[in-house]
């Protein structure tokens, strides 16, 4: 090993740490964004040295450069694009497309590695076990992406698709993968093995992530974000680079931890979700007549509801899924600060899944400027339920179901803000449609709630309008 | 290039996987998705092993896929480390006072 590459890999070490710190800073939201910054400069700091790498080897053709640098700054140039332009609540798709060619990019290396060898017959199965590894995760995870990505952004079905002889299909692909495998560590230079095995990943992809319902994709996309890790990783073993390993199964075993902490979080395992077909993500109209529950609904209106919170001292605001499909999070900030410079004591409670995936209302409420001291996370918020004059759930639904306290139901056992212990309740709600658990929330029919059906966006600028005359 | 040590390369990768859960479990939920996302650019070290790739081909099939692996790793890069600071940018302690804009991002410049 010459200098050169002795210091360049030293870089690499260094630029790993970095990602580390740069996650551990993510811990707080006042250091998080220093996290970022430490983490970014390390990727370029990384990226430059792997430059003076390529530079000083000097095996580089001048098309490879050429290759090099278009690719570069091609693959920025729409990165930047989507990263500036993209709305905060299409943020899971942009994940998830980020997820796809992360994925794809290491699937692509194993690929090139493997047909760039002179013999690829004598290459040992230190190289072509992970490199078969990196294809059949980069490839899965790459088709995955995008149907993920196009569930949450309405171009291929929300609903689960389920077609017949599905599961056989999901059965035999990863079967046909650990063939696919052994025969290419066994062939490494037989082209069938190695296309045969991408086209049979990027098969599983799709079959995979399509019979997943549209309100499970957070946790698909959380799951194929670690997918992506380790197929980096495996694209560090193939090319015997440490710093992919590290930021690879970094990756891997956070995004493998986060998968657990949503899937726990909706009560669900990780193996329930994957195995589809539960929910469909757009809550469709409950037949509600069945057990007469609308007539137990007590339905309010802006006006009713205005002076409630006027002359409220403390208000608990509980966003969910429907507030961030109807874009109302500046609506709702409005109102905030109106009741706010009114002297009512305003907090946000934030569930965990709130939103489109975990942590995403905040985003959505920061976007808002609504700062972060008032967002509260569930077990800190649900004690002060029982002091508040009004919760206003705007948009939520299962997160808010006394239901789950018992046992013998669909969402039993799911933590829940505890909504149904403020001294009333306001629902803004197009409809009495099921959440995604497709139960009857029982929190409806309390003779405490009030139910304002309306779009969340229409009800809450209303509700400002209407506020605004009493306090003014 | 060097060749690492199969047992070194075996160490590395699991002493990653214990170190990624150890800080990842403390972070609170309000931060997941910014989370989710800056863990998201990280992967896009991929890029590296694009352009290690990219100096090795001399086939015209190798350019192709060394040329899709950058555009791929770059964009991972740019795009994941560019959106998590915009969302991580929001968030404040107390509400702006007036409009802000977004800051000019050049960090990643640095990128060919």
């Amino acid at each position: 090993m010459d200098t050169v590459s002795n210091a360049v890999h030293y870089i690499f070490l260094a630029a790993a740490a970095c990602f580390v710190m740069g996650l551990h800073l993510m811990n707080h939201p006042r250091t998080a964004r220093r996290g970022n910054t430490l983490s970014a400069g390390a990727m370029a700091v990384a990226i430059a040295a792997t430059v003076w790498l390529v530079a000083d080897e000097g095996v580089i053709s001048r098309t490879g450069w050429l290759v090099l640098v278009s690719g570069g700054v091609v693959g920025a140039a729409l990165g930047l694009w989507a990263a500036r332009e993209v709305q905060m609540t299409a943020m899971p798709q942009l994940v998830s497309l980020f997820n796809a060619v992360g994925g794809g990019a290491a699937a692509l290396i194993a690929v090139g590695d493997l047909l760039r060898a002179d013999d690829p017959a004598v290459l040992g199965a230190r190289v072509s076990l992970p490199g078969a590894l990196d294809i059949v995760i980069g490839a899965v995870t790459f088709s995955g992406s995008l149907i993920a990505a196009g569930k949450l952004q309405g171009v291929v079905s929300g609903a689960p698709v389920v077609f017949p002889g599905a599961r056989l299909l999901n059965v035999l692909l990863p079967a046909s993968f650990v063939a696919g495998t052994l025969w290419l560590v066994l062939a490494p230079d037989s082209g069938i093995a190695l296309y045969g095995l991408v086209a049979v990943a990027l098969l599983f992809g799709v079959t995979m992530v399509l019979p997943i319902g549209g309100a499970d994709m957070p946790v698909v996309i959380s799951l194929l974000n670690a997918f992506t890790g380790s197929a980096v990783a495996m694209a560090g073993f193939v090319l015997d680079e440490t710093a992919l390993i590290i930021a690879g199964m970094l990756v891997s075993a956070s995004g493998g931890i986060l998968t657990k902490l949503m899937a726990d979080a909706m009560n669900r395992s990780i193996a329930n979700i994957i195995v589809g077909g539960f929910g469909t993500g757009d809550s469709a109209p409950a037949a509600s007549g069945a057990n007469g529950a609308p007539a137990q609904v007590r339905s309010v209106s802006a006006d009713d509801v205005a002076i409630q919170l006027a002359y409220a001292s403390k208000v608990i605001f509980v966003p969910g899924y429907g507030l961030a499909a109807a874009q109302a999070q500046h609506e709702l900030g409005d109102l905030a600060e109106l009741l706010t410079d009114h002297g009512v004591d305003v907090s946000y409670a934030v569930h965990p899944v709130a939103g489109r995936m975990p942590g995403h209302m905040n985003v959505l409420l920061a976007e808002a400027n609504v700062p972060y001291t008032q967002l509260k996370e569930m077990d800190d918020v649900n004690p002060e339920f029982a002091q508040a004059d009004v919760a206003l759930v705007i948009g939520a639904n299962d997160v808010t179901n006394p239901i789950a306290r018992r046992p013998g139901n669909a969402i039993s056992g799911m933590p829940i803000l505890d909504v149904d212990r403020a001294k009333s309740v306001v629902v803004i709600k197009r409809s009495m449609g099921h959440g995604y658990a497709g139960i009857d929330n029982e929190l409806y029919t309390d003779p405490k709630t009030g139910m304002f059906f309306t779009d969340a966006k229409k009800g809450l600028s209303e509700l400002k309008a209407a506020v605004g005359e009493f306090v003014s | 290039m060097n060749n690492l040590d199969l047992l070194t390369a075996i160490t590395v990768f699991v002493l990653s996987v214990l170190v990624g859960i150890e800080v990842i479990s403390k972070v609170p939920a309000t931060l997941h998705t910014p989370l989710m996302s800056g863990s998201n650019s990280v992967h896009g070290i991929v890029v590296i092993g694009a352009m290690l790739i990219a100096a090795e081909s001399h086939t015209w099939i190798g350019y192709v896929l060394a040329f899709a692996a950058m555009v791929f790793g770059a964009m991972n890069v740019v795009g994941g480390y560019v959106v998590t600071d915009r969302m991580l940018e929001m968030f404040k302690a107390k509400p702006a006072t007036a409009a802000e804009k977004p800051a000019a991002d050049t960090r990643e410049k640095a990128e060919v």
